[in-house]
């Protein structure tokens, strides 16, 4: 079998038997920066206008649930099953299908949707980031195919960096089987360099701090 | 020079065109880069780069090691592990997997290693249905050609070259505008996405401790490459494992600002597996192909193993003069610009294209952006070395062998040196400053002819450094 052949090859190339044992790899690096909640949002909103995304801020779930609200205007929108959702009270929006369990009948309403609104697990303060854990709670697939995305993010979630991330989340693969992060909306610049919101995934981000 | 070389060089410098796109392109790229790495914005980025190498020396000098560790996390996972010796192995692994499945449309994301591999060519010959979905890989499938550019794969496309290839092969009218064109490409893809039995991603990173994928994208034709269908497959050399996810922060840092000046891409998926008991979506197939196809051969040496290190960030394009000049499709594999220049010879044989490591001016520009710090110039000397030393005799350029006898001859024999000096500066053209871009008959001969005809040369001054020296 290849495998065995490979890691032959690779031993007798860099000199190691098997089952050796592996130096100390250096040590990581991972530097927290102080920063308060109130210079946390500030950036998060820099960060996302200037990728062209909305960032408002929200006294309470029933202010943001209003602002979501005022973003459907009329149209289809699908939510995640994230309680936080449901408590704000965004599930129970006029036009909000939410609920959805089962695989194939999610695509078809994603697929169909304006918009899809999710929660997140965490964000990231100074890349204007959301950090979108898997789960029962939080489908794949609600903030990829509809054509704009709304996040509603309960203010303590807002993490610093990449560094705090990693340290609150040493191992994302013990929580869930996809972490991924969201910075702005999808974009190309593959044609003559001219940038494209939208391509694959939403063109409109809102991310809604409360 | 092979004739195929010399002649894309020739054709690629003639088109002013396409000197304007490459220049262009290449330009903004590394002005973003500059400014996302500015100490403003990112104090600590040479700290990270320093950190960013030592944990690939790491890795690749333990690489039997993590790659056990990767391997045992995916299948902890309810993942599975592939070795790949080469194409055919990647080949028959998803062809055979397809044909267990009933499989017939796979989508596939950006990866230069399955290009490596020519994977879409041997899926389609085998009758599956293998659609690129990242947009600048879409035109380029369209068009039957290969990627002009690590991170900008169509940058030699015009958006009246797009508005042909879509009318020609999509059917769809004529249509210029960027924005609408990439609508198009969405419309078409989407149904592809939605259809498709298997998604073939590559990675950018694999994690030891966590047996998980990393895919940086921006468009998000990856996360649904590896959401939507049935089963994903990941392609990956095996020089892409890290010890830790707690790497990923040096790394992520890194990558996209060098690649495109972001501080991040828009979509970082982190995968681990298939998806779990109670996640409503996401693949319930999950595969990880782990290739050599010739990277073992970079191993034993350790100034060369550092090829092994490269990100993929395409920074070293942007900021070489060569590749700026003579583009993407001069390269005669897959990886263009220094990093290809250093890596096709290494993959291939030094026989390959034996003038590669030789189209460079060696200026250093390539080493200094690397995030991961690779020694570009350093191995493309060493490269120039093998080069020479596989050549046979007879090819060997005696006059070249003997001119450099001389030149080591008399820079070990200081008067002579002196001597030789002096007799240059008397005989050459005296029209003071101007540089020499010929020689007089008879001198104007065979190999000095040919040497000047690429270069000028300084003339040399009317007094040595030596003379003024003594005369102080």
């Amino acid at each position: 079998m290849s495998r065995d052949n490979i890691l032959h090859r690779i031993r007798t190339a860099i000199g190691r038997s098997a089952g050796q044992a592996v130096a100390d790899p250096p040590p990581v690096r991972l530097h927290i920066p102080e920063a308060d909640m109130e210079s946390r949002i500030a950036s998060m909103i820099v960060r996302i206008e200037a990728l062209a995304g909305k960032a408002y801020r929200a006294d309470t779930g029933k202010n943001a649930c209003a602002t979501v609200a005022a973003a459907i205007a009329g149209k289809t929108a699908v939510a995640s099953n994230a309680p936080y959702l449901a408590e704000c009270g965004i599930t129970a929006l006029p036009g909000v299908r939410s609920g959805i369990t089962d695989r194939d009948e999610l695509r078809q309403v994603c697929a169909a949707a304006d918009i899809g609104i999710t929660s997140a697990d965490y964000a990231l303060a100074d890349t204007g980031s959301l950090v979108m854990l898997s789960s029962p709670q939080e489908a794949r697939l609600v903030s990829l195919l509809p054509p704009a995305h709304i996040a509603v993010v309960p203010r303590e979630r807002i993490l610093t960096g990449l560094d705090e991330l990693f340290t609150v989340l040493p191992n994302p693969a013990i929580q869930t089987s996809s972490m991924v992060l969201i910075t702005g909306p999808s974009r190309t610049a593959d044609i003559e360099q001219i940038l494209v919101r939208g391509v694959h995934g939403p063109g409109q981000i809102t991310v809604i701090m409360v | 020079m092979s004739a195929e070389f010399d002649q894309k060089i020739h054709t690629t410098l003639a088109d002013a065109n396409l000197q304007l796109a490459i220049y262009t392109a290449t330009g903004r790229l590394k002005e973003k880069r500059v400014e996302s790495v500015a100490p403003g914005i990112l104090p600590d980025y040479q700290e990270l780069r320093t950190q960013a190498n030592a944990i690939k020396q790491h890795s690749i000098e333990n690489l039997d090691h993590y790659l056990e560790e990767f391997e045992r996390n995916v299948e902890a996972r309810r993942g599975k592990v592939v070795y790949c010796k080469d194409a055919t192995e990647v080949a028959d692994f998803v062809l055979g997997l397809a044909k267990e499945r009933r499989a017939r449309l796979v989508v596939k994301s950006k990866s230069m290693t399955t290009e490596e591999v020519d994977l879409n060519e041997r899926l389609e010959h085998h009758g599956l249905e293998s659609v690129e979905t990242d947009l600048g890989e879409y035109i380029l499938q369209l068009a039957h050609e290969r990627p002009y550019h690590i991170v900008a794969p169509a940058l030699h496309k015009t958006r009246y070259d797009v508005a042909e290839i879509f009318t020609r092969t999509l059917h769809v009218p004529n249509e210029i505008v960027i924005e609408k064109q990439t609508a198009i490409a969405r419309r078409v893809l989407r149904e592809k996405f939605l259809a498709a039995d298997i998604g073939i991603s590559g990675a950018n990173f694999l994690v030891a401790d966590s047996g998980a994928v990393v895919i940086v994208e921006n468009e998000g034709n990856a996360r649904l490459t590896t959401t939507a269908p049935k089963i994903h497959i990941a392609v990956a050399g095996i020089e892409k494992v890290i010890p830790r996810a707690q790497d990923l922060a040096t790394f992520l840092k890194l990558l996209a600002r060098s690649a495109t000046g972001q501080l991040l891409s828009v979509y970082t998926s982190f995968l681990a597996g298939p998806r779990r008991p109670g996640e409503i979506d996401g693949p319930d197939e999950f595969y990880v192909v782990l290739l050599d196809n010739g990277r073992t051969k970079l191993l034993p040496d350790r100034t060369k193993r550092q090829s092994l290190y490269c990100i993929r960030c395409g920074a070293c394009l942007n900021t070489c003069p060569v590749y700026r000049k003579i583009g993407g499709h001069s390269f005669p594999w897959v990886y263009s610009g220094p990093i290809g220049a250093i890596i096709t010879p290494q993959f291939m044989g030094v026989a390959h294209e034996p003038s590669l490591p030789f189209a460079s001016s060696l200026c250093g520009a390539c080493g200094e952006v690397c995030p991961v710090k690779i020694d570009i110039p350093k191995i493309l000397l060493e490269l120039r070395s093998d080069v020479k030393k596989s050549e046979t005799r007879e090819k060997q350029n005696r006059i070249e062998k003997l001119a450099f006898r001389a030149f080591a001859f008399l820079m070990t024999h200081p008067r002579l040196y002196e001597l030789a000096g002096r007799m240059g500066a008397a005989m050459a053209p005296s029209d003071g400053g101007s540089w020499i871009r010929n020689l007089p008959a008879p001198m104007n001969i065979g190999p000095v002819r040919a040497w000047l005809s690429q270069r000028d040369l300084p003339p040399p001054p009317a007094k040595s450094f030596r003379e003024m020296w003594r005369r102080r």
